[in-house]
């Protein structure tokens, strides 16, 4: 057992002997959309995911470990993929992987082809072109739960004699038939034979050789989903559609303010709790103050936003995982086409809701470079997370909650609901200028599969959940962190007398002051000014700032982040504020990933440029109206 | 309804020459022909639409489009400008 450091107690040792640790396998995932390829991966690696940062639709590669009987293996889910003759940017990178073309990725050793058993004639398509490389495949029919139930079968042996590849019958999702893939992946890997293989480049013959080859595996078709068809009789009904998809809508945006409540508190009092025993425990020193104010101060004030967030993600997870995103695509349609974007640029702009760095990698599946590029800069307009913490502070600082629709809409649900339409109507003001000027093309085919609708597992939304917090976690224990301890730092420089003189005339406040003349239009000071160059690094971040300031102001820790806002902030520079926000791109993970996507810095600097005018236009007139309004 | 209003001229002509738009809910038939640039044609066979499969039409957004189809045991969702352009003739059963 000398050579094996990080074998848990679980892991035969015999079998790590004989197989060397060198001898670790690439397996990649492959199949259509919908097969559920993401579930297996989950299962099969569970905890041990290099997801690539970022959950939602997997067009980035993730990869994860398996131990099986000792063998490390590494997975590698692949983007669906129709046919190995790939339209997309996301399927190219799949076949150009299975295919060893892909710098960086080693040729995989062996292949789990995952196909849906309920729908196997058209699955099995793929398994034409895939057995074809000539790689080890075992092939996964998955959804075996759903094929029994609705009456459907297979002969397993006699596809496996078929194929001339092992077969497998499995639910991902029940975790039914998983031994055959362990199985697999512990054993020698043979090439597969197939009885025969059609012209690959011929889809009607490919099609035929499906067929051909489920009749001799006496494969039944089950019948078709009830309880789908039952569903899209209310969800796609004509009137009774656009109104549920409304009140999800609103359910979410309600509850972001009312459920993730009592979490928040409990963080806060954490928070707190440990804030004040930090300061028991430390006698008095320059290095008390910078960890109470500091580090307390700025990543406690941010964290604190972490149940919120993860309510947002269970949401989008509810909605991707039970198939109801594919429906609300198909609603949304007409209104993407109305602006010159296609449906397909809806989901990418639908996870922008969580955050623009993944939804910027989605457009991937955009075919179309002109609808692609324009979906790129119209991404970070749409409300990600990171708004989420700047937005509720300022609203629940300013605007009291008092119940607007009965008990299902609140006055300061309303308002988030308010800068959520703002940003999603600067976006599609901002597609319809880009498509009919720079950016025009011819408009392009769009086609939506529609999956049936499914029950979310909850590893699956647990593992994004738990993705979630770690990104937001990281991002609180460096960017934030370090923001947070230069800020103090910087503003108690410079030194007079060994004494930090006071903030206003210090480095910070020196450099708040500077920019307070740009910014004393839109009704900003300079503590905010200060606030506003810490989040260009993030948004969030100018919570965190704000807080190290209060923090360092006496009398403003006891009264709380909230009521010190409101000394320093008229209402109308509040709205002023959150306008801003709605507007700015601030955010350097974003402008990377679009020089990365855009292959340059020409976009990404005139997304910045154009996002940050509209941004200081936006606050300049709502101040000003605001003001006018309630006579100030 | 509503068909006939919109193309007096063309379906009289040639009434096995039908579109796929011209299925109304519930209403199925037979794939004649793509008339779509090759890849995007291509595509589509991908998923079923192939010559000679029965396609179903099933619910759409609201207005009508896009539409959802059932062909070869998935259901995907067309544009009318796309499906406009797939020939179909009538089943022999069914409707």
């Amino acid at each position: 057992m000398s050579g094996c450091h990080d074998c848990s107690s679980g892991c035969a040792s015999a079998a790590i002997l004989d197989r060397s640790a060198s001898a670790q396998h690439t397996v990649a995932i492959v199949g259509p959309p919908n097969s559920g390829k993401s579930t297996l991966f989950n299962r099969l690696t569970g905890l041990r995911q290099k997801v690539a940062n970022f959950p939602g639709v997997t067009v980035e590669q993730r990869t994860g470990r398996a131990r099986v009987s000792g063998r490390e293996v590494e997975l590698i889910d692949l983007p669906g993929l129709y046919s190995l003759e790939p339209r997309s940017e996301d399927e190219r990178v799949a076949c150009d992987v299975l295919r060893g073309r892909m710098k960086g990725v080693p040729k995989p050793d062996a292949i789990l082809l995952i196909l849906d058993a309920t729908n196997l004639g058209r699955h099995l398509v793929l398994a034409a072109p895939v057995l074809a490389l000539g790689i080890p495949t075992l092939v996964i029919l998955n959804m075996a739960d759903d094929l029994r139930r609705r009456g459907g079968r297979v002969d397993v042996e006699a596809l496996a004699r078929q194929l001339g590849a092992p077969v497998a019958l499995v639910s991902a999702t029940k975790g039914e038939g998983l031994e055959t893939v362990l199985e697999f992946l512990s054993g020698t890997f043979g090439v597969p034979a197939p009885v025969e293989l059609p012209v690959l480049h011929d889809v009607p013959r490919c099609r035929q050789w499906a067929g051909r080859v489920g009749e001799r595996a006496s494969y039944h078709p089950p019948a078709p989903p009830l309880w789908t068809r039952r569903l899209d009789a209310v969800l796609l009904h004509p009137v009774a559609g656009p109104a549920i998809f409304g009140l999800v809508v609103l359910t979410v945006f309600q509850s972001i303010f009312s459920w993730a409540r009592p979490l928040m508190d409990a963080v806060q009092g954490l928070v707190l709790a440990s804030g004040s025993w930090v300061e028991r425990l430390l006698p008095e020193s320059p290095l008390r103050a910078l960890l109470v104010e500091g580090v307390w101060g700025g990543v406690g004030s941010v964290v604190v936003f972490l149940p919120q967030i993860l309510l947002l993600f269970l949401f989008i997870g509810v909605l991707e995982d039970s198939g109801y995103l594919a429906r609300a695509a198909l609603i949304a349609d007409r209104t993407m086409a109305r602006v010159g974007l296609q449906g397909k640029s809806f989901i990418p702009l639908l996870s922008a809701y969580a955050c623009a760095v993944p939804a910027i990698l989605a457009t991937r599946t955009i075919e179309n470079k002109r609808d692609r590029i324009a979906t790129i800069l119209i991404a970070p307009f749409m409300t990600c997370s990171a708004r989420l913490p700047v937005y509720t502070l300022i609203i629940a600082a300013f605007l009291p909650e008092r119940p607007l629709v009965g008990p299902f809409l609140g006055t300061r649900a309303a308002a988030l609901l308010g800068l959520y339409l703002l940003g999603f109507l600067a976006a599609v003001a901002t597609a319809r200028v880009l498509k009919s000027s720079i950016l025009k093309s011819e408009r392009t085919p769009f086609l939506l599969e529609m999956p049936p609708y499914r029950w979310p597992t909850i590893q699956s939304l647990g593992l994004r959940l738990l993705d979630r917090s770690k990104i937001f976690l990281r991002r609180a224990g460096t960017v934030i962190l370090m923001v947070g301890v230069a800020l103090w730092i910087l503003a108690h420089l410079p030194l007079e007398d060994g004494r930090p003189v006071p903030i206003e005339r210090s480095v910070a406040g020196t450099l708040g002051r500077a920019i307070e003349p740009v910014i004393e239009p839109l009704g900003f000071n300079w503590k905010i000014g200060i606030g506003l160059i810490t989040s260009l690094a993030a948004r969030e971040v100018i919570v965190g700032t704000l807080g190290t300031i209060y923090g360092m102001e006496g009398d403003a820790r006891s009264v709380g982040l909230q009521a010190a806002l409101r000394q320093d902030l008229t209402p109308g520079g509040a709205v002023a504020l959150l306008v801003f926000f709605a507007f700015a791109m601030q955010c350097v993970s974003t402008i990377a990933v679009v020089r990365r996507e855009t292959a340059g810095w020409k976009w990404p600097a005139l997304q910045f440029l154009y996002m940050g005018s509209l941004a200081y236009a936006g606050a300049f007139l709502a101040h000003h109206l605001v003001n006018w309004w309630t006579g100030a | 309804m509503q068909l006939s209003r919109n193309k007096l001229p063309e379906p009289a002509a040639h009434p096995a020459r039908r579109r796929l738009t011209d299925l109304r809910e519930g209403e199925q038939a037979i794939l004649e022909q793509l008339e779509l640039p090759e890849d995007f044609a291509r595509r589509l066979m991908e998923l079923g639409f192939l010559p000679g499969s029965r396609i179903t039409a099933a619910r759409s957004a609201p207005g009508g489009d896009p539409r959802v189809y059932q062909v070869d045991g998935s259901e995907i969702a067309l544009r009318a400008e796309t499906a406009s352009r797939l020939r179909i003739r009538p089943a022999r059963d069914g409707s």
